[in-house]
This record gives C-alpha cells, sequence and structure tokens, in this order.
C-alpha cells in the first residue's frame, strides 16, 4: 500500500500536474512538493506526488527503468 | 543487459559481504510490504547466500490494522446514506462479522478508490450522501489524507468525513526492537515511508540497540545492494543509517509533506495487531479537525475484537513466525478464504508466500 510510482511530468497547470505513466495521461496534485516543471519527474503515491527528481537527476531513473524492464525479460525467461 | 549486469554485480556485492561474516548467520527484516511482495515475485531469496536469513516485518498497513477497527469501519458502512471510499486492499479483511465485501454484496455502498481526493470529488457531486473516506496507511499515506481534509475544510465540503486509522512506522520498529522475542541483526527500513519521514529519523535504531539500517528502493539489485550494505556494515564493526534510495529520499524527507500531516493529524498511542498498544504509533485527527472525524459524527465507538482463532498474523508480523508455521496456511487460510489480513492484503507476508513461495 505504500507502493509510489515514477512518471515524467507532461504539463503543470496551477497545483495539478499532467503526467505520462507509461503511455497513459494522469493528473497529479502537487500540492505536497515544490517548484514542479514539464521533464521534471515526481513519486506518485494515492494521486499526490510525493517528492521530486529534476529533469538532469532523472536521467539516472532512466537508467533504472531500464534496468527492471531488462530484469521483467530476465524473469519471463527463466 | 545493464539490468543483468546491476543484479549481477549487486549479488556479488551481497555475497562477498556476506562472506566477510565468518560464518555468523544474521536475520535481517525487511519492514515493508512493498519489499515483500517484491523479494517474492523476484524469487530474490533463492538467491541468498545461506548464512542471510530475510524475515518480513509489520511493514503492511491493512495487516496491523486490528480487528476492532476493522469491525469499527464495517459499522461505518451499515450508517444510513453512508458511502464508504476505501482503498481496495480494505475490502476483503475479515472483521469479527463481517467484511467490507460482504456489506457491499448486502447493499451497502461502498466504492474503491486510488485516492482520497477521489472521495472527495464524490462527496462534492454527490452532497445527499455521507461520504467517509477510510484512512489507513502509514506516513507515505498520511500527507494524501490530510492534504484531502485540508481542501474539505476549505471548500466546506459538509458531507466528507474520515476514518482515520493510519499508522507511524519509527515507533513500531522501537516497539520490536525492545521486544526479547526478536532478535534482527539489520533492518531493510522501507523506501516510500521514508520519502516522508527521512533517512535521518532511523538514526536510533543504530544509535541504541547497535543494529544497522540500509534505506533501499524496490528492484532486486536495489534490494540486494540492501542486504550488502547491512552484512558490510556488520563486517566492519558499525551500524549507522545508510541511504541507497537517494534518488527519492532526503535525509529530512519532505518537509513540506510533513507541516501538512502536523496541521491535520497528531500522532496517539495505537493498537498493532498482534503487536499490541504502541505509544505514539498511530495517527488521530487533531481537536481542531473534529468535525472531519467519522467515527465521532456516526456515533462509533470504540471496539476491540481477539484477532481470528488460529491465525498466527501477530507473529507473522513481528517476523518471529513465517507464514508456512501457521497451522491453517493454505488449508483453511487461502487468499479466496482468508482468516487473517496476511493473507488479504497483496502485501501481506501470507499472501506473498502463497502466490509465490513455490519459487
Ligand atoms: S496463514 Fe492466515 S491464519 Fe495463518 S497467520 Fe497467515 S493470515 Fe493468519
Amino acid at each position: 500500500m505504500c507502493l509510489a510510482i515514477p512518471a515524467r511530468v507532461l504539463s503543470v497547470e496551477d497545483e495539478v500536474a499532467t503526467v505520462d505513466l507509461e503511455g497513459t495521461r494522469l493528473h497529479v496534485n502537487l500540492s505536497l512538493v515544490e517548484g514542479v516543471a514539464p521533464g521534471d519527474h515526481v513519486l506518485i503515491h494515492a494521486g499526490f506526488a510525493l517528492e521530486v527528481l529534476s529533469d538532469a537527476d532523472a536521467q539516472e531513473l532512466a537508467f533504472y527503468r531500464e534496468r527492471m524492464r531488462a530484469l521483467g525479460a530476465q524473469e519471463s525467461m527463466s | 543487459m545493464t539490468a543483468a549486469a546491476g543484479v549481477d554485480t549487486a549479488l556479488q556485492r551481497l555475497r562477498d559481504a556476506a562472506a566477510r561474516l565468518s560464518g555468523r548467520q544474521v536475520t535481517f527484516m525487511e519492514v515493508c510490504g512493498t519489499h515483500t511482495m517484491s523479494i517474492a515475485r523476484l524469487g530474490l531469496k533463492a538467491l541468498f547466500p545461506p548464512n542471510v536469513q530475510l524475515v518480513s516485518g509489520p511493514g503492511c498497513p491493512v495487516c496491523v490494522t486490528p480487528q476492532g477497527v476493522i469491525d469499527r469501519m464495517v459499522a461505518l458502512a451499515r450508517v444510513p446514506g453512508a458511502t464508504v471510499c476505501t482503498f481496495g486492499d480494505m475490502l476483503r479483511v475479515p472483521g469479527t462479522e463481517s467484511s467490507l465485501e460482504r456489506e457491499r454484496a448486502s447493499g451497502a455502498r461502498i466504492r474503491v478508490v486510488y485516492s482520497p481526493l477521489e472521495a472527495l470529488a464524490h462527496a462534492e457531486a454527490h452532497p445527499g450522501e455521507q461520504v467517509i473516506f477510510l484512512g489507513v496507511g502509514f506516513e507515505t499515506t498520511a500527507p494524501a489524507i490530510a492534504q484531502t481534509l485540508r481542501q474539505a475544510k476549505a471548500k466546506r465540503v459538509a458531507n466528507f468525513t474520515a476514518a482515520v486509522a493510519g499508522k507511524v512506522v519509527p515507533p513500531a520498529l522501537h516497539a520490536l526492537l525492545s521486544d526479547d522475542d526478536v532478535a534482527l541483526d539489520g533492518l531493510l527500513c522501507p523506501g516510500h515511508v521514508s520519502v516522508i519521514i527521512g533517512a535521518k529519523v532511523y538514526g536510533f535504531i543504530p544509535a541504541e540497540f547497535g543494529v544497522p539500517c540500509a534505506v533501499a528502493g524496490f528492484e532486486a539489485a536495489e534490494i540486494l545492494l540492501g542486504l550488502a550494505s547491512l552484512c558490510e556494515q556488520i563486517a566492519a564493526g558499525r551500524a549507522t543509517v545508510e541511504n541507497l534510495y537517494r534518488e527519492w529520499v532526503r535525509p529530512e524527507g519532505n518537509r513540506r509533506a510533513q507541516a501538512v500531516i502536523d496541521e491535520v493529524l497528531l500522532t496517539a498511542d495505537a493498537e498493532w495487531r498482534g503487536i499490541g498498544v504502541i505509544p505514539l504509533s498511530g495517527y488521530s485527527l487533531r481537536p481542531a479537525w473534529r468535525d472531519f472525524d467519522a467515527f465521532e459524527r456516526f456515533g462509533i465507538p470504540e471496539m476491540h475484537a481477539p484477532e481470528p482463532r488460529g491465525c498466527r498474523c501477530g507473529e507473522v508480523l513481528k517476523g518471529v513466525t513465517q507464514p508456512r508455521d501457521c497451522g491453517i496456511f493454505g488449508t483453511h487460510c487461502t487468499p479466496q478464504h482468508p482468516v487473517g489480513p496476511c493473507m488479504v492484503s497483496s502485501e501481506g507476508s501470507c499472501a506473498a508466500e502463497f502466490k509465490y513461495g513455490g519459487r
């Protein structure tokens, strides 16, 4: 239940971001975080962004995602 | 390719670190239910060095919710005109004589929501209904619940209340480590709880108990590196809090979220299933927010009830009994017919063992 997922911010309007979650567009409340801009990544839980990761730092996250995907492939092969 | 290499490197590091313990057996606990599920799903335990054992802890918010609180929630579902909004995990948790799912089958209005904001939106759209949000969760979820209540107050939504039954993790870890039945050599601390409360708060664990901690993410390599850190700390004769989930977890956590929680909620003594009452380990509404207290508005008294007969969830949650050691695991108690919440919740240790145990 403490599951939280990262997603990339497409646009920000007032306190709501539209994010891209693996192809699905979602609205996320930004009132618990500061200074979110398009391109940033947010960690989402229960409709709220819990933390922000700047675009630059998100490169690292892209690496993690890649790793996760490969992991999934590995898992289904075993 | 990178992925496999990441896991291999992490695994090698765990094996090397475990080998440096000169045969000493160590028992670690993954505190968080999301870790429990990842570890089971990825089949990680099969990869561990033989001297490293990992047990699950009290990190599934649904599982630690005592039976009496489930009974109170069932009572709320029976309030005439009520619409109960809940996270899906709560639906099938058996109370003493019913569950939310059974109440729904007999006509109660129960909606599964992903966010408390959905419950608030439903209240605004349906002024004739009394909309009650069941506020179960740890620190990860508390700011979402508190912020939703702030919005409800600002918008003067009169038909919205919350049944706050959230829990706070560090006091439970303190109680656990103080328990004579529990002997742990290290803690894999919860990643997403830590996003809110920060990594620093676990400092009392090495300081007071000499037990090393690692805050870790949820992928295979991250979990393995977390365990490697615990072994390395023991091998080096030190105990600290190592934060391995730095991209999301700051030392001091999310201050803004903490302030929102603090405005709406206070911490009070709370009962954890199987563990008992732990000082200052549960959330309740601050006096200024009593108008939003569902239990108060609908006159639902405190309830206490014994755990279901034969269920060893309490010991499972402390990590002193493994799911398969429960006499009714897989026979009387299955995900289809759960006896205890550890078998119902998607993050429960018994459910994880039932679903993935053979791997
Ligand atoms: S197997 Fe079922 S009855 Fe036994 S401890 Fe787990 S949830 Fe409780």
